[in-house]
């Protein structure tokens, strides 16, 4: 596919929730939660592409939101708190991801999920600080110094997760198509050929990670701001694992995979999640088996095949 | 120092066998979990949910025995045959409906595979026993408690957690040792764990090899399981919590290490329980403490070694 049909599908898509957004009302919340959790996992896609998956970066997720949770009634501003939220969680990737970066597949996989775990026995148990499960409330923020009602701060926030997630995209694009985004395939591929070409597979990875953890940390705070409330849940397994599956239902080959997955997802759990709630994680992960059985290529990978067959 | 221990010794004392008893559950769950991943080089990420549900299952059957009058001393073979239905049951369907798909796939894929089997399992335990705590210490009670002398007091101690974890454990580990370097079937087993290719050549059945291998290790860790439901009750997300620790038993000692499993298991026993009774905020994270340490030393854990890398 060229870009150029990429982009437009990706207009199409952006047009389609606005479009949604409006007509219905409480959609606006769903679907600003659906962009946000689609820039997670538009890092998950990047890592994917190195032919590595994290369990864990649900961390980044918890950290940044709790971040918002805390500076909000201090700077209570939209436009400080994203980026302190993002810039966090990426200073603590890089710290993470030092250590991750020295390993593959099972290893990395693995060390991504125990990290997460400490971090959300944390959360829970440091009742004094974070107020264990009962979480805590996030204050509004303020958009450039301006208080609005409770209509426009969900579409200010909506507009927002909007333009990050285009933002993001458009970055993923780039990036994935740059020297720099070759070489993380190359780490799939065959790892030693980068190396005696004197690129440092660990440098291509640790990038890739920290842009990821960023992300990451830019989807918690749009769901801190959006919630209005944080728990450790959000930084436990489940929700890590809620990454990877969106990713790997919206189709690691593209960089619109993720959103399609994520609104898919979340469109779903609002009609099945209360209906299954003992059996969620059971759906997900017998549809989880099925994609990775029999359409290897996610959603996106059926629109690929849509568009294919009309050109 | 001989004051601290005048003040203290008791409660170390404590902490020693009670982190004994621990490791010895640890070491049950991360032998099986490094024994499959030995054999097929697959990291099987729902084997805490398989834990978990032995110790369900034990629970279940042990109140059941009690209801029917049974004498108490059946409360320990209970236990074994908890493990041996879980295990015979679940082993060889998990082996030849989903892993013999995978073989063949890149690692991530099974990884995911695997972790989509993990959320199934968390659930299909949750319907099937509910959310509420279950607990049946039949086999404890049983046994009674001992005084074990230390220095100059006695510390009272349950027979079940001094003798029988680690009696279990201790014969787990020399049986095991016995059974792959000296029987017929676990030197095929080496074989295959060292060159699957060459050992098929010589005629060896691969297949048989894996489908005994993870039903074996499915077994360990549904009697890990077995072995830990009467010493605390059992409540969900016990399955994922157990995934991670012994993750970071095998990744201490080094992916498919037998006897390094056990070193690993009492170090990070120990150093919990240790945790548990003077510094109980760090707790949950000595474990990783520990990993980590020993990680950034030996990046292949204590015992692994290093794969030659391909080209």
């Amino acid at each position: 596919m060229n870009s150029r049909t990429e982009a437009f599908l990706a207009a199409l898509l952006a047009l389609a929730v606005l479009a949604a957004a409006s007509t219905t009302p409480w959609l606006v919340f769903v679907l600003t939660l659906a962009l946000a959790k689609g820039i997670a996992v538009l890092g998950i896609l990047l890592l994917l592409r190195a032919g590595q998956v994290s369990f864990g970066h649900a961390l980044f997720v918890a950290f940044s939101a709790y971040t918002v949770a805390f500076l909000a009634p201090k700077l209570g501003d939209a436009t400080l708190l994203l980026p302190i939220g993002a810039l966090f969680a990426g200073v603590l990737g890089l710290l993470v991801g030092l250590f991750v970066v020295r390993y593959r597949e099972i290893f990395f996989g693995m060390l991504n999920l125990a990290l997460s775990m400490v971090f959300y026995s944390l959360l829970e148990k440091l009742y004094t600080i974070t107020k264990g499960t009962d979480g805590i409330r996030v204050p509004a923020a303020t958009f450039l110094g301006r208080t609005l009602d409770r209509h426009g701060y969900e579409w200010a926030l909506l507009l927002t997760a909007l333009a990050l997630a285009i933002l993001c995209a458009v970055f993923a694009r780039f990036y994935l198509a740059s020297p720099m985004g070759q070489a993380l395939s190359g780490i799939k591929t065959r790892e030693a050929r980068l190396e005696f070409m004197g690129v440092s597979a660990r440098r291509v990875l640790l990038s890739a990670y920290v842009i990821s953890a960023v992300m990451a940390g830019m989807s918690g705070a749009l769901i801190a701001m959006t919630s209005r409330h944080v728990t450790p849940h959000l930084g436990y397994w489940t929700a890590s694992g809620e990454l990877v599956f969106i990713a790997i239902l919206g189709g690691a080959g593209g960089v619109i995979g993720p959103f399609l997955g994520a609104i898919v997802f979340e469109l779903v759990r609002v009609y099945a999640a209360a209906s299954f709630a003992d059996a969620w994680q059971l759906i997900l992960g017998v549809v989880l088996l099925l994609v990775i059985l029999f359409a290897r290529g996610g959603l996106w990978g059926m629109v690929l095949k849509l568009c294919g067959r009309r050109a | 120092m001989a004051e601290w221990f005048a003040d203290n010794g008791l409660l170390l004392g404590l902490a020693l066998l009670d982190g004994l008893a621990y490791a010895a559950l640890v070491f049950m769950v991360a032998v099986g979990l490094n024994l499959v991943f030995g054999v097929l080089r697959i990291l099987n990420v729902a084997h805490g949910s398989l834990f978990a549900i032995g110790g369900y299952t034990a629970a279940s059957l042990g109140a059941f025995a009690a209801a029917r009058g049974l004498p108490d001393w059946m409360a320990l073979p209970v236990l074994l045959l908890a493990a041996v239905i879980v295990g015979g049951i679940a082993g060889p369907l998990i082996e030849r409906f989903l892993l013999r798909r995978i073989y063949s796939e890149e690692p991530v894929l099974q990884l995911l595979v695997t972790f989509a089997l993990f959320m199934i399992l968390e659930d299909v335990q949750k319907l099937v026993w509910g959310v509420q705590p279950l607990h049946h210490d039949a086999a404890m009670r049983w046994l009674g408690t001992v005084d074990v002398p230390f220095g100059t007091d006695v510390i009272p101690f349950t027979a079940y957690q001094l003798y029988v974890l680690p009696g279990v454990a201790l014969i787990t580990l020399v049986g095991l040792a016995w059974f792959l370097r000296r029987t017929l079937t676990g030197r095929v087993i080496v074989a295959v764990t060292t060159d699957r290719e060459a050992a098929t050549a010589m005629g060896i059945d691969a297949k048989k090899i894996f489908l005994l291998t993870f039903t074996f290790g499915a077994g360990l860790a549904a009697l890990g399981g077995a072995l830990a439901s009467p010493t605390a009750a059992l409540v969900p997300g016990v399955g994922a919590g157990t995934m991670v620790l012994s993750f970071a038993v095998v990744a201490t000692a080094g992916l498919g290490q037998v006897e390094g499993a056990a070193i690993a298991a009492l170090m990070i026993g120990l150093g919990r329980s240790i945790a548990v009774y003077f510094l109980p905020e760090a707790e949950v994270l000595v474990p990783y403490i520990i990993m980590v340490g020993v990680l950034l030393v030996r990046p292949n854990g204590l015992f692994g070694v290093t794969e030659t890398r391909r080209i």
